[in-house]
């Protein structure tokens, strides 16, 4: 069995006298897109945010690529081929869109090719090209962070609710763009709550509850089990569209 | 040629370009718009604050770095030249020598205080700054052997800075001093322009906005804290540099004291933080206002300063370059 490309192995993460991670364990295959799913507050943003460095795990061990990355730097992550979009449209405001893209392509100008590319998906960002990114509306801006991480081939795509507050067609852009992606040079570990969005783009899921993973599998039988879902998240598949 | 040489940066507002312009044709032909003794280091000083008031603003307007020991570089520019000059003698080699003398202390200063630092939260830098740049000024007043203590240093300039050298006819070396602290100021004003329009100088903003989200990115925010603060400590320098080169004296009161820290600060806030010319027109109105406010208002000009720069805060919050900029 190959090796994964990412592992994360009884990770305890602490936010101040809080314990938010209990001991999480999961594998992210290469290639292919990961859901990572559970109710509010098991614990998925903190994960991300663990994996990056942005919070220090306490104890555990996080494998990329064959290499522990638990006690490295979050720039020194990032470099290993790593990128991470927060749930909180992270962009620079004060910059414009073509300096955030510019920021994210650390290796270089932006190939045009991939510029294309992004600009066919995300066509507002071609629009807005010179304007501050603070004057984009909430799914530009959105649509930007997304850019941000894909302007250069990364390995591992970390991605915190890209679709929230997102209109439809902006949301079905996404799709396409993701699988794109999963088709071809990245693999992606997804942090969702909408679970029509989520069985469309699975390969794989993780379920969180209470700060461990409850469960792991595919996608196909995740979402083929109303139950399991009723259990670990709580609500109906209906309720989660 | 003009976009190149502003980086692209182009004042983005017909009267912030005239003002601009304005500034920039009163100072290079100062000598001869204004003659007289004071008009022309009125023209001087505007310049060397001009290079101080911009290196200021690439720590806080660009990077989010809140210093109080910008004027301890300056100071220590100064002081470079001025001890150089009073040991070595008054030629260009000790000039040099000063130069990169003050360049050199100034960087590992500025390296130490942001490696040991720039890891703490804001505040916490700005206090251990104030607490450097306090011992810094102690020591300046009290190693009079080498500092000449409260009193200072006066020096000969090279001859060719000199009053008494005319080289051609209306032309004494007081001018060509003028204009090599003019075309030093213009240069090293031009030079971090092009840094912070730079891929470099977006990094900084970035850092300033969310270092987070720039660590995320793959920056070492530190790295490039640092980096900022070493440029912004050797400009500092440079700017001391000129000030001992066009005053022949220095002392505490003029290079060190923490008036000068709050002056910079005034002219920054006051032109508009992270815009570059904001510490153009900042520094050109705070030093008219120090030199020509009293002859207006008489003794109380300070109280009608103050009073100035609320109204020029409360008016203009994001400075005066941000307000012209906005219409």
């Amino acid at each position: 069995m190959p090796e994964p490309l990412l592992s994360l192995r009884g990770v305890k993460t602490n936010i101040g006298r809080y314990h938010i991670l209990h001991g999480v364990e999961f594998d992210v295959a290469e290639g292919g897109l990961t859901m990572l799913l559970g109710r509010n507050g098991a614990g998925k943003t903190t994960t991300l945010r663990t994996i990056m460095g942005l919070w220090r795990a306490a104890e555990g061990e996080i494998r990329f690529a064959g290499r522990d990355i638990a006690r490295m730097a979050t720039p020194d992550i990032a470099r290993l081929g790593i990128a991470y979009v927060p749930e909180s449209m992270a962009i620079f405001a004060d910059l414009t869109v073509q300096e955030n893209l510019i920021l994210a392509a650390r290796s270089g100008p932006p190939d045009p090719k991939r510029l294309d590319w992004i600009f066919a998906r995300f066509e507002a960002l071609k629009r807005f090209w010179n304007l501050p990114a603070g004057n984009l509306s909430g799914g530009q801006k959105q649509m930007l962070a997304v850019a941000r991480a894909i302007i250069e081939p990364r390995r591992l795509l970390l991605i915190d609710e890209p679709t929230k507050g997102l209109a439809p067609a902006i949301i079905a852009n996404m799709i396409a763009a993701f699988r794109e992606l999963k088709d071809g040079e990245s693999t992606l570990l997804v942090v969702e709550q909408n679970f029509t969005f989520a069985r469309q783009l699975g390969d794989q899921v993780a379920v969180m509850d209470d700060g461990k993973v409850a469960h792991t599998g595919t996608m196909a039988a995740f979402a083929a089990d109303a139950g399991l879902q009723q259990h670990l998240l709580g609500l109906g598949m209906g309720e989660h569209q | 040629m003009l976009r190149a040489l502003l980086s692209d940066d182009l004042p983005r507002s017909r009267w912030l370009a005239v003002v601009l312009l304005v500034i920039l044709v009163g100072l290079a032909a100062a000598p001869f718009l204004f003659p007289g003794a004071k008009s022309l280091n009125v023209a001087a000083k505007i310049c060397v604050f001009i290079v101080l008031a911009a290196s200021f603003d690439l720590l806080l307007g660009y990077t989010g770095i809140v210093s109080f020991a910008h004027t301890m570089f300056f100071g220590i520019g100064a002081y470079g030249v001025a001890i150089a000059l009073t040991r070595l003698g008054a030629g260009w080699d000790s000039v040099a020598l000063g130069v990169l003398g003050g360049l050199a202390v100034a960087v590992v200063l500025a390296v130490l205080i942001g490696l040991f630092s720039l890891r703490l939260r804001t505040i916490f830098f700005a206090m251990i700054t104030l607490a450097v740049a306090s011992a810094v000024l102690i020591l300046a007043s009290q190693l009079s052997d080498i500092t000449g203590g409260e009193d200072g240093l006066n020096y000969r300039l090279p001859m060719a800075l000199r009053a008494s050298f005319r080289p051609f006819e209306g032309i004494t070396g007081r001018i060509l001093d003028y204009y090599l602290v003019f075309l030093v100021s213009l240069a090293l004003v031009l030079v971090l322009l092009r840094m912070v329009n730079s891929p470099f100088g977006s990094v900084l903003m970035a850092i300033r906005e969310n270092p987070f989200r720039a660590e995320a990115i793959g920056y070492r925010t530190v790295v490039y804290r640092t980096l900022a603060s070493c440029i912004a400590a050797a400009t500092a320098a440079l700017a001391g540099a000129l000030l001992a080169l066009w005053s022949s004296q220095t002392n505490p009161d003029t290079t060190l004291s923490f008036d000068i820290m709050v002056d910079i600060l005034l002219m920054v806030v006051i032109g508009g933080m992270g815009t570059m010319y904001g510490a153009v027109i900042g520094a050109v109105l705070l030093v008219l206002a120090q030199n020509y406010l009293q002859a207006l208002v008489g003794d109380r000009w300070l109280l009608w300063l103050g009073v100035a720069f609320i109204l020029c805060v409360y008016f203009f919050p994001t400075g005066i370059v941000g307000r012209l900029r906005r219409r």
